[in-house]
């Protein structure tokens, strides 16, 4: 076990706890970099795709994780980033505009939609985001003149300097560039004030209050970056399915990432890669399931939201903090073997937290 | 169409009653509630039209299977988040809701159905006007209902509980009572309230697990639309959402009917968050 003795308060800010940490993370990297030369062209899209639930997972994390704000309409944002990107893209302009243009509209949108319920607990901001994407979907199905209502949008490749992106393989590259500038941005916000004072919101608004927190400042900025990040990641989801549809953008997506945010560990960006990983293994899982469960169960119509609903269900009772907070247990385990203590890490038994005054 | 709009308004306001009991008592928030609706529907279906049961056991079946359901999953799967942070219940619920759509699905298939009520198809005329009796049996029962909740509440030693530990609980505990089984208590009677609506509202809409979810987030319109936390907010709201969405079908382009009551929760949120009846408070350390 590497103890770290700390002699400044600024080791506490750092971004990385220690040497190996860069080792390991630049490993992962060149890893990564170094995958589609090896792999098949189905393991890339594969690949792709897990990349950009975790971009999206990532923004949902700021929220859910960090701020502890619970958003059921991101879905929606995914969808806004991914049609502004689309159709500004359609219209000729450079990739290199349309995709920041895509996340700053959904952050827009977020603020518009944040605003109003931030003052708020934090019910009403689920509530109205379930509420939000529903009319988004509608929007997206009826405003035919953008969106190509029911017949959907075609996606232009991206371009960059004048060449058009159509490999599997170069939108990889772009996913991972996007998804390690969105976790370093992210990294860095959250040890900057703003990131404390999220999670500071997340612990207990009242004490956030009184050490001189502006509530509703630091949700709105929390719930700005989530969504924006979102759109990036809805950005290149629309360029991975090449043709976009309203009823992609459902609640079934939304719960999706929830799910993602909750199997990885909630309040840990490592978290959303690990749910990014899950949520891209799952419809393999399932299908391979299919295989080996009786045709009276595997045949079920519908079988898929009923599966994330127990898996929800069942992580959110047994291990609240998701696969990285077993890899945490497990890790100290070896730790601190023989020493393990089974009550590190068990839940306080707490009254009800009320948050209303009567 | 004015009574129309009422009638299932009064279905929204009867979910809505099924969020709001919950809330109040527990300060948890039941996404699955549209989907124990119709969980309770396809119950009385089981009962009436597959058991050929008369329509009235049907209905009490019905209530009494959903309240031992929802006392049971209380106890059994929300009693180990109680004190967790909110989102949690919210998941979990949420979850919870998408499990029990498919299980209906996998047991009753997804084909709208339907069975026989002593309702179907008749009218009522009380001079000029003509009112079809699943309408009427709607404005009924939750009128019924409500009367029987509120003497529940105001008149029995357990109603009285169920109010004290909603507003205190760690107080109800020192008063001696049982604060766990009131909780289980209360999501069983949501439940019961649910059932009900679901049985009521089945002649209007067939029994399927796709749409009747959709009724539970309308409902949240309604709950929101009277101020979360207020019983006879609930309803109104749901009446208002009721008829906002009738004249929006009748007066707006298509696309609005089935938005507008999301719309309605948007600009409430935005102009008067507290609800028409809502009793907003800040909170103290």
């Amino acid at each position: 076990m590497r103890f770290i003795f700390k002699t400044r308060y600024e080791q506490d800010l750092n971004i990385a706890r220690h040497g190996g940490d860069w080792f390991w993370y630049g490993l992962l990297l060149v890893l990564m970099v170094l995958a589609p030369l090896v792999l098949d062209l189905f393991y890339i899209g594969e690949l792709t795709l897990v990349l950009i639930y975790a971009i999206a997972g990532v923004g949902l994390m700021l929220l859910v994780g960090y701020t502890g704000l619970v958003s059921l309409g991101h879905a929606a944002f995914l969808g806004i980033g991914a049609y502004t990107n689309a159709y500004f893209l359609g219209q000729g302009w450079p990739f290199l505009i349309t995709f920041p243009l895509s996340g700053i509209v959904a952050a827009l949108a977020g603020i518009a939609i944040g605003v109003p319920t931030l003052r708020m607990t934090g019910l009403y901001l689920a509530i109205a985001t379930l509420a939000f994407s529903i009319i988004v979907e509608k929007v997206f199905s009826h405003w035919s003149s953008v969106t190509g209502g029911f017949d959907g949008l075609p996606v232009d490749a991206p371009d960059l300097f004048g060449y058009e992106l159509w490999e599997p393989w170069q939108l990889y590259y772009i996913a991972l560039v996007v998804l390690v500038l969105v976790l370093w941005g992210s990294a860095n916000l959250l040890r900057s004030p703003t990131g404390r004072a999220m999670v500071a919101v997340r612990d207990s608004e009242v004490s956030a209050q009184s050490m001189g927190v502006n509530l509703a400042w630091t949700k709105t900025i929390a719930f700005a970056v989530s969504a924006g990040i979102t759109g990036l990641a809805g950005a290149l989801f629309g360029h991975f399915v090449q043709h976009l549809a309203p009823d992609s953008f459902a609640i079934l997506l939304s719960i999706q990432l929830l799910l993602l945010v909750v199997v990885g560990g909630v309040g840990s960006l490592h978290g959303a890669i690990y749910g990014a990983i899950f949520v891209g293994a799952l419809p393999q899982l399932i299908a391979i399931a299919r295989d080996y469960l009786p045709p009276a169960v595997s045949q079920i119509p519908g079988l898929e939201p009923g599966l994330f609903g127990v898996i929800l269900v069942l992580f959110i009772i047994f291990e609240p903090f998701g696969i990285y907070g077993r890899w945490r247990k497990v890790k100290l385990y070896f730790d601190l073997f023989p020493l393990y203590k089974k009550a590190t890490f068990k839940r306080q038994k707490a009254y009800l937290k009320t948050e209303r005054l009567r | 169409m004015l009574i129309n709009g009422i009638a299932v308004g009064c279905i929204y306001g009867m979910i809505a009653l099924g969020f709001v009991l919950i809330y109040k008592a527990t300060e948890a928030v039941n996404f699955a509630q549209g989907d124990i609706m119709m969980l309770g529907a396809f119950a009385a279906f089981s009962i009436i039209a597959l058991l050929g049961f008369n329509y009235w056991v049907g209905l009490f079946g019905a209530i009494l299977i959903m309240a031992v359901f929802g006392y049971a999953l209380e106890a059994l799967l929300l009693r180990p988040v109680i004190g967790q942070p909110q989102f949690a219940i919210v998941m979990l619920t949420i979850g919870l809701g998408f499990i029990f759509r498919t299980v209906a699905g996998a047991i009753w298939g997804h084909d709208p159905s339907a069975f026989y009520t002593p309702f179907t198809g008749k009218v009522s005329s009380f001079g000029p006007v003509v009112i079809a009796q699943e309408n009427l049996a709607i404005i009924i029962g939750t009128a019924l209902l409500c009367l029987v909740l509120y003497l529940f509440f105001t008149r029995t030693r357990l109603g009285v509980a169920m109010q004290a530990s909603s507003q205190n609980q760690l107080a109800a505990y020192y008063m001696g009572i049982p604060v766990k089984r009131v909780f289980s208590l209360i999501w069983a009677i949501s439940a019961g309230v649910a059932a009900v609506a679901g049985v009521l509202l089945s002649p209007l809409t067939l029994i399927d697990p796709g749409t009747m979810g959709f009724f539970g987030i309308k409902a949240f319109a309604a709950a929101v639309l009277g101020g979360f936390g207020s019983i006879p907010g609930a309803l109104v709201g749901g009446i208002l959402i009721g008829l906002v969405e009738q004249f929006a079908g009748r007066y707006l382009p298509a696309g609005f009917q089935e938005t507008s009551a999301y719309l309605v929760l948007l600009l409430v949120l935005v102009l008067k968050p507290s609800g028409l009846f809502g009793q907003m408070a800040q909170k103290k350390v």
